[in-house]
């Protein structure tokens, strides 16, 4: 009994941890400190200080990995004790202008004329946060549900090859051919997902092995589709790659065709909508939360704990399937290769983690990965930074974040204040143990 | 699912232990499943010709000659015999009793056997360059998936193995181009390793973060790390940073000119040497020490294990470590052994590839080594084929090992069942 009892207590623990609900964040009520105090302990402890925290950590051990790659900085550095000036101001340079070009690249850039051109960027940033917040909402679903969804590639693959498909072989009229296009491409991402979803729910297979094999079959069974005459190659090509879409398929483009933004945007913010009623005001999302609180508690409370397994594998597909329909339908129209997905689907699962796994964390998680990502390619043009630093500062932000007492040890922040107390308990707890 | 004790009432001090056994008919399905395909495939759908099979190289003592096999006959007879040992199977089962493993084996052999003979109908099929580059591409697969044993089986999920196969890489690519020793390169590995399992066990033991989150994160840190330094650093100084010393194959005597096993075991690397002993080692250590018994105690139940006075945080941490030396090992043969220089994400995939062969091989060294034996063989038959011309696409070649293995872990080739508390973190 006792150890069904403490397998119960570390689920939920642990689904606590990758969900998203903060219950430290409470105040202590026989706290000794002023209001004022205890007000001010609660702002800095709170999660949005954490991620924003999290943000400046990973952007300064950013800036570290930037100066000291920095052949400037490196010159420098062989004479710092006779002109240390030099190497500070090598190392402002290198990093002040990789930092302003990623500024410049995401959102607004001062040095294009009037205001329309200056904030041309900041629509390339929404074009590139619309399929990562579809694939973030996605995992993020996942994680509520207590399920990791890693499968993003092949859902995204799926979505996109179906919907592609419809895009480029039918001939429908405006508005239903997109809404056919997209319809087949949420359902075969939905279908992806679902496999895993099922094999979970009958089998008890584990869905981070399922999906990343999945994966797998997936990129090789899409590959072969492109590559294949007849199915989804373009014709009279040897290219691994389909024929472009047709206008009717393609997503309008929302402030004409100097700004890359196109109206899965509009879509996606749909979609967040739509999942934050999911999970907060419908009967199925208070179900998957419930499993993912306690798998245990959630069958004793009558819930068919594997059929939601299913269910949220499905509406997991879905959302990341829809992820690559925007890719075909809205950013590559000219026809897709294998590599469509472009790293989407993993990189969703580091925007659900810091969105925290909830609808609208996930949408300013998604604008936020966007913009380095726009930031990125620019930074790489004007200086010659690799991308793969954004991919660092990312990583980063994400373990700060899921480690809060590092983050807090950090920058010296107040510990919450019912896990302090909770904590020197647990500290008195195991000097009693070693006095003994 | 295949048997389950169950404990009936206990009365006074006898305890009464009822077996009861439960068929399982999974296996008797997926052997006639497979039986008929190759019936349907092989025979009916049979090519006709004859195929070649080399069984020497000209390095051998003994000189075997080429094998002539009419392609069709010699299919035929096969899918009979895969019939067969399918019929057997559910006849064990239809009387209450096990199947035994050697008759899956030996299933497993007849139709790659068949599948051979069938694809390279009037063709030569190389079986020593087609074993030779199965272990070559199995070598980080083994290391990688030695480390998840390791790990798993002390209680720390290790998703991150990818990501110290591509540290231990990087790592060996530099220091082995700088100090001209492909052995500081491979100690240099170990190292690197090691330190992305210590951030995997910091943030997993101390500070309680979900394992397979960080694991991820790892994986991706690194990749962004490596490929940063890579465009950055290691391609504008390329002969001083990115050249790195390979290896080269030591023929063992005698042992070497084995036929077939000669050329395939004892003419590789002195990674592939060591990877024999590190196989042995972590077999024999986790099974009949001290550390192993402490180990699995910890994966299992480590409520148990402290209260006998076993330190489970701290054994966790330093085999964790030690998984991820495993790994980084593993990692430098990418760079060492095979490939002879670094570039950017060229693990490819194969961290996740060795996970799925610690799952495929139930957290058990030796079964996990035969898993990634197993991916690294279709790995290779699908390139071997695609010189020759199968009739399967390459694709479905490259996607079965996957496929394979969502059988396996969903339950048709074995129940596999992970250590109770992989992946929950210790709290006392």
């Amino acid at each position: 009994m006792t150890t069904k009892k403490q397998k119960m207590v570390e689920n939920a623990k642990s689904s606590k941890k990758a969900g998203s609900t903060d219950v430290a964040t409470e105040p202590n009520v026989g706290q000794t400190d002023s209001r004022w105090t205890g007000a001010f302990r609660e702002i800095l402890s709170g999660s949005a200080v954490m991620s924003v925290m999290a943000v400046v950590a990973s952007i300064i051990i950013g800036g570290i990995l930037i100066a000291v790659t920095d052949s400037r900085v490196q010159e420098t550095a062989g004479y710092f004790f006779a002109r240390p000036g030099d190497m500070l101001q090598a190392i402002w340079e290198s990093v002040s202008g990789a930092y302003s070009s990623l500024f410049q690249g995401a959102i607004y850039n001062f040095r294009r004329p009037g205001f329309l051109n200056g904030i041309k960027p900041l629509a390339e940033t929404l074009s590139f946060a619309t399929p990562l917040i579809a694939a973030g909402l996605g995992v993020a679903l996942g994680f509520r549900a207590g399920l990791f969804n890693i499968g993003g590639r092949g859902q995204m693959l799926f979505g996109a090859a179906a919907a592609g498909w419809v895009g480029f072989s039918f001939d429908l009229p405006y508005g239903i051919h997109l809404v056919v296009a997209l319809i087949a491409g949420i359902a075969a991402g939905a279908l992806w997902g679902g496999i895993a979803g099922y094999l979970k729910a009958k089998t008890g297979a584990h869905e981070v092995i399922t999906t990343i094999m999945l994966n797998y079959v997936a990129f090789y069974f899409v590959y072969w589709m492109l590559s294949t005459p007849g199915m989804l190659q373009a014709p009279g090509s040897n290219n691994p790659k389909t024929p472009g879409m047709k206008d009717t398929a393609i997503l309008p483009q929302l402030f004409g065709p100097n700004f890359q933004l196109h109206a899965g945007f509009l879509i996606v913010v749909a979609a967040t909508v739509f999942v934050w009623w999911l999970l907060n005001r419908s009967s199925l999302g208070f179900q998957f939360r419930a499993v993912g609180f306690n798998p245990h508690a959630a069958k004793t409370a009558g819930m068919n704990v594997n059929r939601m397994y299913f269910y949220v594998m499905l509406y997991s597909g879905a959302l990341v399937g829809l992820a690559g329909v925007i890719q075909v339908l809205g950013t590559v129209t000219t026809g897709f290769s294998s590599g469509i997905d472009a790293g989407i689907g993993f990189d969703a699962i580091t925007v659900a983690l810091l969105g925290r796994s909830k609808p609208w964390g996930v949408f300013a998680a998604g604008l936020l990965f966007g913009a380095f990502k726009a930031g990125g390619f620019s930074m790489q043009a004007a200086q010659g930074i690799p991308i793969d630093i954004v991919l660092v500062v990312q990583s980063m932000i994400v373990l700060f974040i899921a480690a809060p007492p590092l983050v807090r040890a950090m920058f010296r922040l107040p510990k919450p204040s019912l896990e302090a107390t909770a904590g020197a308990s647990n500290v008195q707890g195991r000097k009693a143990v070693v006095s003994k | 699912m295949s048997t389950s004790v169950a404990t009936s009432s206990t009365s006074g001090s006898k305890v009464a232990l009822e077996k009861t056994v439960v068929k399982s008919w999974k296996t008797p399905i997926a052997l006639g499943f497979f039986a008929l395909v190759s019936v349907v495939l092989f025979g009916v759908f049979g090519r006709s010709g004859v195929t070649q099979f080399r069984v020497s190289t000209s390095a051998d003592l003994i000189q075997i000659p080429d094998m002539f096999v009419p392609s069709d006959l010699t299919c035929w007879v096969l899918a009979i015999v895969m019939v067969a040992l399918a019929a057997f199977a559910a006849w064990r089962v239809k009387v209450a009793a096990k199947v035994p493993l050697w008759l899956t084996i030996v299933f497993a052999i007849v139709f790659v056997f068949a599948f051979l003979t069938w694809a390279a109908a009037g063709a030569l099929i190389p079986i020593p360059g087609l074993l030779i580059g199965a272990v070559s591409l199995s070598v980080p697969l083994i290391f990688g998936a030695l480390s998840g044993v390791i790990c798993e089986r002390t209680g720390v999920v290790n998703i991150a193995i990818e990501g110290q196969l591509l540290a231990g890489a990087f790592t060996s690519a530099i220091v082995a181009s700088v100090t001209k020793q492909p052995f500081a390169g491979l100690i240099a590995a170990m190292v690197a390793g090691m330190l992305v399992s210590f951030v995997l066990a910091a943030f997993a033991i101390k500070y309680l973060v979900d394992q397979i989150i960080v694991g991820v994160v790892l994986n991706v840190l690194v990749s962004g790390l490596t490929g940063f330094l890579f465009s950055k650093v290691l391609s504008p100084n390329e002969q001083l940073l990115n050249h790195p010393p390979r290896f080269d194959r030591i023929d063992i005597p005698v042992l070497g000119q084995i036929p077939i096993i000669g050329p395939v075991l004892f003419n590789q690397t002195i990674i592939v040497y060591i990877m024999y002993l590190t196989i042995a080692v972590v077999a024999f250590a986790l099974f009949r020490t001290r550390w192993g018994l402490r180990t699995r105690s910890i994966g299992e139940y480590p409520q148990a294990a402290d209260t006998v006075g076993i330190k489970v945080n701290t054994t966790r941490f330093w085999n964790v470590s030690l998984g991820g030396a495993i790994a980084g090992f593993g990692g430098a043969y990418f760079t060492l052994g095979s490939v002879g220089l670094f570039t950017k994400d060229m693990t490819a995939g194969a961290g996740f590839i060795a996970l799925a062969a610690v799952i495929f091989g139930r957290w058990d060294p030796i079964r996990a080594t035969l898993a990634g034996l197993l991916f690294g063989f279709a790995t290779n038959l699908q390139s071997v084929l695609g010189v020759i011309g199968s009739p399967v696409p390459s694709q479905f070649m490259l996607m079965l090992p996957y496929v394979v293995t969502i059988f396996a872990v969903a339950g048709l080739v074995g129940m596999s069942r992970p250590p109770a508390a992989d992946g929950k973190p210790y709290i006392k």
